[in-house]
């Protein structure tokens, strides 16, 4: 597998990370060099085997259903760049 | 995944276009606030109408190094639900992450499942007015996060984020294009909503956006190849559903016959103009890149956990109404009115025990239920109790009072309260079955109108007018079968 500039420049949008295309450039050689270094797990076969969730096989841990949590809104927004009545504020975002 | 197409092509649900018949697919997912006291995965209170904020933990803010950790209750509220829809429940599902941005989504993704779902298969049966039965597939249930809110009006150039809803547990149901009309589709979001309801798993409040439909509309030549399809978004009234799929399935037609074709894309529905807008979104905010959710392993339990909750299991609309066919004698028309929500169905249940069942169905569903819709009241605010109309039963059933006096009796507990009997006793309600003050008053009235006493032995209809003579003239307190028989008798007619 390998991904060509446009992929990059699609993935850095998706992501919302500002790529130049000089930068994008870069990346795209990068990028592939790191995929050919994991490409090689390839190798081994694994018709058959489980994706391994977990080192030692546990039970998902499970909380109550009781509120335990929150009621702190100025805590939740302390460090937003802008708040109002403890409403984040953002730029505004209408479709 | 193949589409299976699981109806018969049914010519009164086509819709009449310039070029011929259309037919309507449309496929339905069902996004349901999960009952629960807190969040899917923090602590955080779930409850409405809170201050800004008040209900998030640092969890659903998605603060660095905060972690997920899953409420019981809330898989164990998909699983009650999974089995009303006697659906296939799976013993592992997976987290996934679906990525995208939105600034009332902190994480930068939505913790959902995607190809391992939590529930799989099932179905919901529709009763149609008019007897007909649809069996609709439902394709998947899962679990996700929901996002929170933003407003858009409190300031010129800012939204305002509110996060309380944030991280709040939803279950998702996912329909099979299994549905052909607006009508189906309106049927069947109030069928899910009452067994939803019935498990006690969603409360079903579609104004609070407890439970919001995302509809799948396409259109196509009658029993053809399925047509593409456009999703319209956030419906939040069974009524707007309706709407919605007429204007769509319209418009797709409208394009269809004028040469063009359908580009797959999401709408939004607006109600004060009663039509869908697209939303002109980049197809690429549609590259949501799941993966499983590394900071949650797989969900699992075994079948012995499954079926204590299928245990405990309330009786679901289908088998109550069932019940109460086969065992009150109802018809399948009343016993769907009763069942539609639990409160009413107990309700009857109180008034019809001990009692005769169909005159007990007739008078909540007629009386009380009439009453009550034209008030524009909920069961709960009933001013009449069950015991208070099975009293009203009783008279009528003991010959105390006639069914006309029992509907101004109605009126008076309605209004004003009181025991029936108690009321009947002391203003003087009850019927008159002394036959011979029925008799006096027979005879003054056939004295009286000798002419149409010759009408009445030519044409026997007659006879209705002589009854509501000596009703009105008893105060409607004789029992009309003797005045009819005594009428009868004396004017000579069989």
């Amino acid at each position: 597998m390998s991904v060509d500039i446009d992929t990059v420049k699609r993935v850095a949008h998706l992501a919302r990370v500002k790529v130049t295309d000089e930068e994008a450039g870069r990346m795209t050689g990068e990028l592939n060099t790191i995929l050919a270094f994991v490409e090689q797990l390839d190798e081994v076969n694994v018709d058959g085997v489980e994706p391994m969730t977990s080192v030692v096989h546990q039970q998902m841990k499970k909380r109550a259903d009781v509120v335990s949590d929150g009621g702190y809104p100025e805590k939740v927004v302390a460090n937003a760049p802008a708040s109002d009545d403890n409403f984040f504020m953002v730029p505004k975002v209408v479709e | 995944m193949s589409i299976v197409d699981t109806r018969t092509p049914d010519p009164k649900k086509f819709i009449k276009g310039a070029t011929g018949d259309w037919e309507i697919v449309i496929g339905m997912e069902v996004h349901a606030q999960v009952t629960s006291n807190a969040k899917l995965f923090s602590g955080a209170s779930t409850e409405f109408g809170k201050d800004p904020n008040a209900n998030v933990s640092l969890v659903d803010a998605a603060m660095p190094g905060m972690l997920p950790v899953i409420n019981e209750e809330c898989v164990k509220q998909a699983i009650r639900t999974g089995l009303g829809l006697k659906a296939q429940i799976n013993l592992k599902s997976v987290f996934d992450r679906k990525n995208y941005f939105y600034p009332d989504l902190p994480q930068g993704y939505q913790i959902s499942q995607f190809k391992q779902p939590i529930v799989g298969e099932g179905e919901v049966l529709l009763d149609m007015p008019g007897g007909e039965q649809v069996t609709v597939g439902v394709e998947r249930l899962h679990l996700e996060q929901d996002a929170g809110k933003s407003l858009h009006d409190q300031h010129p150039t800012m939204s305002f984020v509110d996060l309380n809803r944030s991280g709040v547990a939803l279950m998702e149901i996912v329909s099979k294009p299994d549905l052909r009309s607006a009508d189906e589709a309106k049927v069947y979001l109030t069928k899910l909503r009452t067994i939803l309801r019935y498990l006690g798993t969603c409360d079903g409040n579609m104004d609070q956006g407890s439970m919001r439909a995302d509809v799948n509309v396409s259109v196509r030549a009658p029993g053809g190849a399925f047509g593409t399809r456009c999703e319209i978004k956030n419906v939040n009234s069974i009524r707007f559903v309706g709407q919605a799929i007429e204007y769509e399935a319209r418009r797709q037609i409208g394009i269809l016959e004028d040469g063009g074709s359908i580009d797959q894309e999401t709408r939004l529905f607006d109600p004060v103009k009663g039509e869908t807008r697209s939303m002109r979104s980049k197809e690429e905010a549609h590259d949501y890149r799941y993966f499983p959710d590394p900071d949650l392993l797989p969900l699992e339990f075994d079948q012995a956990y499954v079926d204590a909750l299928a245990v405990g299991l309330p009786e679901l609309p289908d088998d109550k109404k069932a019940r109460f066919v086969a065992d009150y004698g109802l018809t399948a028309y009343d016993a769907d009115i009763l069942v539609a929500e639990k409160a009413s169905a107990d309700f009857f249940e109180e008034v019809a025990k001990g009692r005769d069942a169909k005159l007990s169905a007739n008078w909540v569903i007629n009386e009380l239920f009439g009453r009550l819709n034209k008030e524009g009241l909920e069961l709960s605010e009933s001013p009449v109790s069950a015991g208070q109309l099975g009293g009203i039963v009783d008279l009528v059933v003991d010959g105390t009072i006639s069914g006309k006096i029992a509907k101004d009796l109605f009126e008076i507990v309605w209004s004003e309260g009181g025991e029936p009997a108690a009321i009947v006793e002391a203003r003087g309600m009850r019927q008159v079955t002394d036959l011979g003050a029925i008799e006096a008053e027979v005879d003054k009235i056939i004295a009286a109108n000798p002419d149409k006493v010759e009408q009445a032995r030519a044409k026997p209809g007659l006879l209705g007018w002589f009854v509501g003579q000596v009703m009105k003239a008893t105060g409607g307190k004789a029992n009309p079968q003797a005045v009819n028989d005594l009428l009868k008798a004396k004017i000579g007619i069989e």
